[in-house]
Formats: C-alpha cells, structure tokens, sequence
C-alpha cells in the first residue's frame, strides 16, 4: 500500500467505493428479481442472466433503430427502451412460468437443470440473431461524460445514472411488495401458501404474476446494463452465480437481507480489487461468503417462514 | 409426475428382488461386452481414445447416480473432483516429465515449463510432494475426499440441502476454476498442464499404451458400478432411498441422516477423482475446462439422460451425450447449444427417469417382440406367415 499519499488514498477509496456502488447496483438489480422469484416461490431460475440479456438486447435494437429512423427521438429513448425492456421480458417470462416452471414447483432440483437448459437455448438465439460479438448502444448525450468533484476523483455519469435507476426499482419493488394488494398476497404466500390458497389467494395466479415480475425487473437490469458495459450472447449468464450467492447470502425471503448482502459483497470485491489482482478478490469474496453462509446457512437475515 | 419418479424409485432394486437383479446383470453384462470387445474391435485408436475419455466422465455420472438420483443431493460441482484427482495425477507425470536435461533450455531447469515461463524459480512447496508416485495415487482419491467431506460435514450438519447445496456446490466450482486460472504460475492458468509424456518411464502417448489404459479405465468403471452396486444393495442404500423421498420421517427414526449424506458425497467425489485421474492419463492433459460451472452442471446431464437412478444407464447416457456433442459440434456447431438446451429441458419433463426409463417402458417390450419374431424365423414358420399386423399387441406390452 507504500508509495501513495494519504490525499491519493482517499481519492482511490472513494473512486473504488464508487466502483463498488455500480457492482452493487447490477447484482442488485439482477438479485432483486431472482429474490422475488427465489424467496417466494422456491424456484431457481439459472435462465435469470439470459432475461438481463433480453433487456440489453431490446435497448441496443431500440437504440440502433431510433438512431437511424428517428435522431430527435434519440435523447429520450432510454426511457423508452427501460419500458420496453421491461415489458418484453415479464412477457416472456410469463410464457416460460406457464410451459416450464408450473409442471415443476414441487421438483426445485429439475427446475434447475430446466431452466439451465432454457438458458442455454435463449444464449443460442442471441447468436443467432445478433452474432457472437459483443454490442453496445450507443448512450444520448446526457449520460455521457463524468463529474470531477476533486482532481483525483472522476465519477461517470452513466453510473449515477444507473444507481439512480436501482434506486427508484428498490423503492418501487418495496412500495409493490408491502404497499399493495398483489404484495399482500405475495407475502401471505411466501409465509404459508397452504393458509394463503385456504383464505381465496390464488396462489397459482401470484406464481405467474411474481415470475414475470421478476424477469421484469431483470429486463430493466439489462438496460441499465448497457449504459455501463456491451452486450454480448453470454452476458447474462456471467452473473448469474454471484446474485444466487447474493440472494442466498441475505436470506432467500428478506429484500432487506438482498440489498445488504449486495451491497456487502460488490464493496469487499471491489476494494479487495484494487490492491489484489481481481481474480484473487473475486476468489477471497466468494470463498469469504461461502464460509459465512457454512457458519449461518440461514443468511443474513431470516425470515421466519413456516415449510 | 413427481409421484411417478419416487414411486418408480422406490420399487426399483428394493421389491421385485431377484428377477430385478438379474435384469441388472444382465444389463451389466451387455455394457460389459460393449466394452470390452466390441468397441476395442471395431473402432481405430482415435476414435478408442475418444470413448475411453467418455468413459472417464461416466466414473462422475456414476458418483452421481448415487448421490442425487438416490440420495436426493444434486451437486453442481463435481467438475470439481474430477479435476482435482485429474490434477493430481497431472503434477506427478508434469513433475516426470520436466526433469532437468529435457527442461535444459529453461532459465531454472528442473521445474515445469509454464513455472518458468511465469518467473518461477523454485518448485512451490505443494508441488514437492507429487514427485512420488506413491504419493500422487493416494492423492488422487484423497484431496477431493477430504474436500468433499468438509463441505459436506459444513452443509449436511446444519441441514443445508437441497437448491442451497446445488448453488453453493456452483459457486465452489466457480472458485476453483477462477483460482486455477488466476493462479498461472502453480497449475498452468487457462492451458492446464500440458505435455504429460512418461508414467515412470512409461510412454503413454504409444497406441499401444493407450490401449491398455483404456482396458484399465473400462476394469476400474466396472469396479466402480459394482461398488455402486454393493452399497444401493445394503442397509445405507435402502436409507439413501428412504432419506429422498421423506428425510424427516428417516430422521425421527432415529438415523443420523447427516451422516449417510457425507458418506455418498464423499464416495461420489471419490469416484469422480478417479475418473479425473484416469482422463489425465489417457488424455495427456488436465486444464480448468473440466472444473468450472458449465461442464459440472453438463456431467449432471450425463447421469440424467442415463436415468438418475440407474448405475449401467449412467455409463450409455454418458456415451451418447458425449458422442452426440463431438458429432453436432463438428457438423452443425450452431445446433449443439439448442440440442443441449432441449436436452435438459427434456430429460427433466418429458422422460425423468432416462435411457434407463424409456427401456423400461418401451425398449423391453420391442426386445420382447423382436426376439419373439426372430424365433419363428429361426424355426421357418416365419416365412409361412402372410404379412399382417408386425406383433400381436399383447407382446407389445411388458409382462406385469
């Protein structure tokens, strides 16, 4: 740590703190999904990454196509694409509950290698459709550049951008979950979906609701994807393990639990990076959860719920 | 449908015991005469190597069989044994293989290339012990047993199981293949350990040498499905079974259910070790290819399309999974991916139980018919018969 002064340290905490927060920000947008769909129904759902990828994609299509057909709309497209992104995946997703997921709610393990299966087939239809290289939207100008506050500290705007983005889907999945009827239903079920389906839940109509919602959310994770890196056929699945270890790593029913451990394992990841070589963080942090979790398999904070 | 499987698994080997058991030597046998004679006579050292390394991934679906088909517990991460027994192996005949006149060229002779192509200059201490034999072959069950034993005595001691085993076996396996990766100047980095030569002075790049570690790979899988065998046959094998379909009730009678758990996770990461060690062999290499998340989770395929609870289907689904990714790969590489895809997808929905299942429920039937009809050919009648309806329908089903 020897030859950096104590000014350079501080400006090198606080840019990789920065870091830390845009890591958060995807394994959280990813894990918020996986969390409804994990916390709620049991269902593990590896084709979580592959739904992010649908979002990415809709956004660069959606980007290319505003930029060549309609320039004045290219400064506000985002928004769009955000929307669209969103819709296309709980579209999607909502298919894939009916034909795939509902056969097996009492199989968790063949849902897995299910759905392994399905991401796979979806990584080959992005080949397919849009080739192996990686893509990347082009950004309006507005969240292009950086914000230098310091000499030494220099903050991209499309990464407050996106932790914006986070923000305001945190506040909406929490307003959803305990501010609505739908959320009230979620939690019943979540809690003992026998009593749940005994007081008129339709318990089958919140799975299918809660699925798409879920691969919603991480469409939405996807377009705030590109504004920070491209998009390639396998992006997706790149992060599909770190947000289950996250979402496991909280406590698979607890948001709260989510957004600590998100939080948690993006900054040890990213400051351990910084004076290591990254493969070396990644491989401390994971091993550091996977040893916690070992300790307290529960997560970080349990929910009690009824099995 | 989930009725159906447990169901199908319970009667399996427990209830119709003798007719049962002598299906499955006979199964056995078939697979045996495959083996050893057919494919040995038919296809040429190339295509031989090739469904001897198959067969080194059939030791992981065998390990699985055992522990998820029977005993409920999927692990994502057997890639991870198989890579270490492999890489044990690996450090022994890379440790042989760089002595110091054919490593002369190097800046530090003596140790292997890629240490010294990454300014290594002494052997790191892990690395001494593997320049004995004795030691490496004991290494190879034992690191990824001990591995195996204390994750499974952290998880199965705090009841951990189930999709949270499945995820954190994951996230093993991504570790080690980033640590393999990350860590070039110990293991090599993303080429693995290459340019395996002697087996003490043996050379095992000869056909000749090739040929007999296949024959010695086949003895050791049939040890292999005959120690899996033996221990689905004893009392544990009943409490594996039991212990699927209702831990619980295993529980309260008073069975440390932790313990059977730790037993079949530890014999099935031996049982991959060995097939590792048997794949650097035969192969002439190790690298993390075999280690990570992708192809852990492609060796549940194997046991899957096999059928999960069958020891002998283990090995064919293995074969055909295999042969089939070398063939469309080469012929049509963008299909591969969607094949795959459909094939987990299928095996879960459409056929759970398998190769095995589906000769169950169809193949013995047909064998049934075919060996029916060939019999009246055979005795001249069948020539008599007017071509009508192929088999009366009752042959078409299976005896009750």
């Amino acid at each position: 740590m020897g030859g950096y002064s104590l000014g350079e340290l501080k400006s090198i905490l606080v840019m990789q703190g920065f870091n830390g927060l845009s890591l958060f920000c995807v394994l959280l947008l990813m894990a918020l999904g996986l969390a409804i769909i994990f916390g709620q129904m049991g269902v593990i759902n590896m084709a979580h990454g592959e739904f992010l990828t649908i979002g990415a994609y809709t956004t660069y299509v959606l980007s290319t196509a505003s930029a060549r057909y309609a320039p004045w709309f290219h400064t506000y497209y985002f928004f769009f694409a955000v929307a669209a992104s969103f819709a296309i995946a709980a579209a999607i997703g909502y298919g894939v509950e009916i034909f795939l997921i509902r056969p097996l709610y009492r199989r968790p393990l063949d849902t897995l290698l299910a759905t392994w299966g399905l991401s796979l087939i979806m990584q080959q239809a992005f080949r397919s459709t849009f080739g192996a290289k990686e893509v990347s939207a082009t950004l309006p100008d507005w969240l292009m550049g950086s914000v230098k506050p310091t000499e030494n500290i220099d903050i991209p705007i499309n990464g407050m951008f996106v932790m914006g983005l986070t923000i305001v889907l945190t506040a909406s999945i929490v307003l959803l979950l305990y501010r609505s009827r739908w959320g009230l239903s979620v939690r019943a079920t979540t809690q003992n979906r026998e009593m749940a389906g005994a007081v008129g839940i339709d318990t089958r109509k919140v799975d299918r609701l809660t699925f798409a919602l879920g691969c919603g959310f991480a469409g939405v994770a996807g377009a705030a994807f590109t504004t920070i890196g491209s998009t390639g056929p396998t992006s997706g699945s790149l992060y599909i393990v770190d947000t289950f270890l996250v979402v496991v790593f909280g406590g698979a029913q607890s948001l709260i639990g989510t957004i600590a451990s998100a939080f948690t394992i993006a900054q040890a990841q990213s400051t351990t990076e910084f004076f290591l070589t990254g493969s070396v963080a990644k491989v401390l942090t994971l091993s550091a959860v996977i040893i916690i979790l070992m300790l307290r398999p529960q997560g970080l904070m349990a929910l009690k719920v009824r099995r | 449908m989930s009725q159906a499987i447990n169901g199908a698994g319970g009667v399996d080997g427990a209830t119709n015991g003798a007719a049962n058991a002598r299906r499955q030597l006979m199964a056995i046998g078939v697979l045996a005469f495959l083996v050893f004679l057919v494919f040995p006579a038919l296809l040429d050292p190339f295509r031989l190597g090739m469904v001897g390394k198959y067969l080194t991934y059939a030791f992981v679906a065998l390990g699985l069989v055992l522990c998820w088909g029977h005993g409920g517990i999927l692990s994502l991460g057997q890639g991870v044994f198989f890579g270490l027994g492999g890489y044990c192996m690996a450090m022994f005949l890379k440790l042989e293989a760089s002595d110091p006149i054919s490593t002369a060229i190097q800046s530090t002779p003596g140790i292997p290339d890629f240490m010294d192509w990454n300014q290594l200059t002494q052997l790191p201490l892990f690395w001494r012990p593997f320049r004995s034999l004795a030691f490496s072959l004991l290494a190879v069950p034992a690191v990824p047993c001990l591995l195996a034993l204390i994750i499974g005595v952290a998880m199965f001691k705090r009841r951990v199981g189930g999709v949270y085993f499945a995820i954190i076996t994951q996230a093993i396996a991504a570790i080690l293949s980033i640590l393999i990766i990350g860590r070039q100047g110990w293991t090599g980095g993303v080429n693995g350990i290459t340019d395996l030569k002697t087996l003490h002075g043996w050379d095992l790049r000869t056909d000749h040498a090739r040929r007999i570690l296949y024959f010695v790979n086949a003895l050791l899988l049939f040890g292999a499905i005959a120690l899996g065998r033996w221990v689905l046959g004893t009392k544990l094998g009943r409490l594996l079974v039991a212990m699927r379909d209702k831990e619980e009730r295993v529980r309260f009678s008073g069975y440390d259910v932790a313990n059977v758990k730790v037993f079949v996770f530890v014999l099935a990461a031996a049982l991959s070790a060995v097939g590792g060690a048997m794949f650097t062999l035969q192969v002439g290499f190790m690298s993390p290819s075999f280690v990570g998340i992708v192809p852990s989770i492609e060796m549940v395929v194997f046991a899957a399309v096999g059928g999960r609870e069958s020891l002998v289907g283990a090995v064919y689904g293995t074969l055909l999974v295999n042969w089939s990714k070398t063939y469309f790969s080469e012929k049509f590489p963008q299909l591969w991916l969607v094949l795959m895809g459909a094939l987990f997808i299928g095996v879960v929905k459409v056929f759970p139980r398998g190769l095995a299942g589906l000769y169950e429920s169809h193949g013995r039937a047909w064998l049934a018919a075919v060996r029916e009809r060939l019999g009246r050919l055979l005795s001249g009648e069948g020539r008599r018969i007017t071509p009508g309806p192929p088999a009366p329908a009752s042959v078409e089903r299976p005896e009750p």
